[in-house]
């Protein structure tokens, strides 16, 4: 992508395309990947409550995969999954492993 | 028809904001701004504006509603002084940054400590990086007409950048003078409509203020800021022509006061260039070619023009009624880069003078100008910078 040269700036930094976080991809990020364990998850959406970055999907009401282009692998579903019988559903792996 | 009155400077700046009558105006109390702010609020509680004021708790709050205020598509003034304009610091960059026309007058007090309530300029001065305009007032006059046209400069569509209206604390501000009024339908007209150009309330179009800009496009921000402020001049000089059309009133970039032949002359600003100027006048009598600068416009700088005024001076005292420990003050700093590439430059030399409020008296101005006389006469100067007015 070609970078802007400073003549083409909006003043003052203003935004003027709204919703364009969308485009903000920070994934790229991540240390560490939450990978999600089906056969342990209660689907109690606990993970899609706690993400800070709306990286987890729900589909027709259930837990459904990761969208990895937003996840940073913060951890903070993986801590609070509750898993099943003491079991998580969520364990955080480094990435690249 | 113009109204004659005996008003204070901060009477005459409350004035001015009630013929302009803002929408939003945050207000925070600080001397010797106080009474101006009170003056306006008592305009809103006798209904004379419609401005919404917002009393907040601190002089950072105030900035920060005026930020707001002004994203969201108002017009906003705020006004404050010594450390209340240190408290803003933090906000002024980013009025400046966002290219939000708030307009402020900034009654000049020093900074503590030792805590003072009396003017001198190390308050604006320790905010002229912070990307506003700023303006100095000689007098009440000035402060009047400098808030009028302050509007028009910082929303200018061009511009759009945060303007400081300086003037003295109590030599001005609590001073009563000779003041001319407008009408108000003349200043009303003079101001025109505030149409803001990113109105965060226009909702059709939604829109982000204050994004994250990493290294990858911060520096092509301050670039594109730079730019501005080189647009401002020209905004300065056709506001002010138009001023005159309506006042008779005369305002540019500075004043250039018995310049034209001057040998020696004096920089200074704000409200000791009154004192210097009958000095000037005395001397002139005597047949000394004597005269004086003073900076109007001292944020953007107006270098150029300020050289083409100064070069053919012989000598040249800069007075500085702010102080940059163990450097020389700032308006001399300004003054000598300002000559800086002129071959045949006048000898330059910088007085710190009046600092808390210390009088200014025309003898203070005499000596600076027979020292001046002198390192004409011998081409040969003592100091650069010395304290005047100050016991050893
Ligand atoms: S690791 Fe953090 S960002 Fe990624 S899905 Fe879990 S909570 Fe969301
Ligand atoms: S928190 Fe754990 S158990 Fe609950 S829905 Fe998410 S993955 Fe499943």
């Amino acid at each position: 992508m070609k970078q802007k040269g400073w003549k083409e700036l909006t003043p003052g930094a203003v935004i003027l395309e709204p919703g364009n976080a969308v485009e903000f991809k920070t994934g790229s990020w991540r240390a560490f990947r939450p990978e999600w364990k089906e056969e342990n998850c209660i689907q109690c959406l606990f993970c899609w409550l706690y993400c800070p970055d709306m990286a987890i999907n729900v589909k027709d009401g259930k837990r459904a995969e990761f969208n990895y282009d937003y996840c940073k692998g913060c951890g903070i579903c993986a801590l609070e999954c509750p898993g099943k019988k003491g079991q998580k559903a969520i364990v955080m792996v480094e990435e690249g492993k | 028809m113009a109204r004659v009155v005996a008003v204070t400077g901060n009477e005459a700046s409350a004035e001015a904001l009630r013929q302009i009558n803002p929408d939003v105006c945050a207000a925070y109390p600080i001397t010797p701004q106080t009474d101006l702010m009170q003056r306006f609020s008592g305009f809103v509680s006798d209904g004379k504006v419609d401005t919404e004021v917002i009393l907040v708790e601190s002089e950072h709050s105030a900035m920060s509603a005026c930020i707001g205020a002004s994203a969201a598509g108002g017009r906003v003034v705020t006004a404050t002084s010594s450390q209340g304009l240190a408290l803003m610091w933090e906000m002024l960059f980013i009025a400046a940054g966002m290219r939000l026309p708030v307009v402020m007058p900034l009654v000049n007090r020093a900074l503590s400590a030792p805590l003072n309530i009396h003017g001198d300029h190390s308050d604006s001065m320790g905010a002229r990086d912070s990307g506003w305009i700023q303006l100095y007032s000689e007098n009440a006059q000035e402060a009047y007409d400098n808030t009028i046209q302050a509007f028009r400069i910082a929303e200018h569509m061009d511009i759009r950048l945060p303007v400081m209206v300086c003037f003295d604390g109590f030599i001005i501000s609590h001073s009563i003078e000779r003041v001319e009024y407008l009408e108000d339908t003349e200043v009303k007209n003079f101001v025109g409509e505030y149409k803001q150009l990113y109105p965060l309330l226009d909702i059709d179009n939604p829109k982000s203020y204050g994004p994250l800009i990493l290294p990858d496009l911060y520096m092509e921000y301050k670039r594109a800021q730079h730019e501005v402020m080189t647009k401002v001049k020209d905004v300065v000089l056709d506001v002010a022509s138009e001023f005159k059309k309506l006042s008779k009133r005369e305002y540019g970039l500075f004043e250039a006061y018995r310049l034209d032949d001057a040998d020696i002359a004096l920089v200074i600003l704000s409200s000791a260039a009154g004192t210097a100027k009958d000095v000037i006048d005395e001397f002139r009598g005597r047949g000394i070619k004597a005269g004086l600068l003073k900076p109007r416009l001292f944020r953007p700088f107006p270098y150029e023009e300020v050289a083409d005024t100064l070069k053919k001076v012989r000598a040249i005292s800069v007075m500085d009624r702010a102080d940059s420990f163990g450097g020389y003050g700032p308006l001399f700093m300004e003054i000598s880069s300002a000559l800086l590439h002129i071959k045949e430059r006048p000898l330059l030399i910088n007085k710190i003078y009046g600092l808390g409020g210390r009088d200014f008296l025309p003898g203070h101005a005499e000596m600076v100008l027979n020292e001046l006389m002198e390192i004409v006469e011998t081409g040969k100067f003592k100091t650069i910078k010395e304290y005047i007015g100050v016991r050893e």
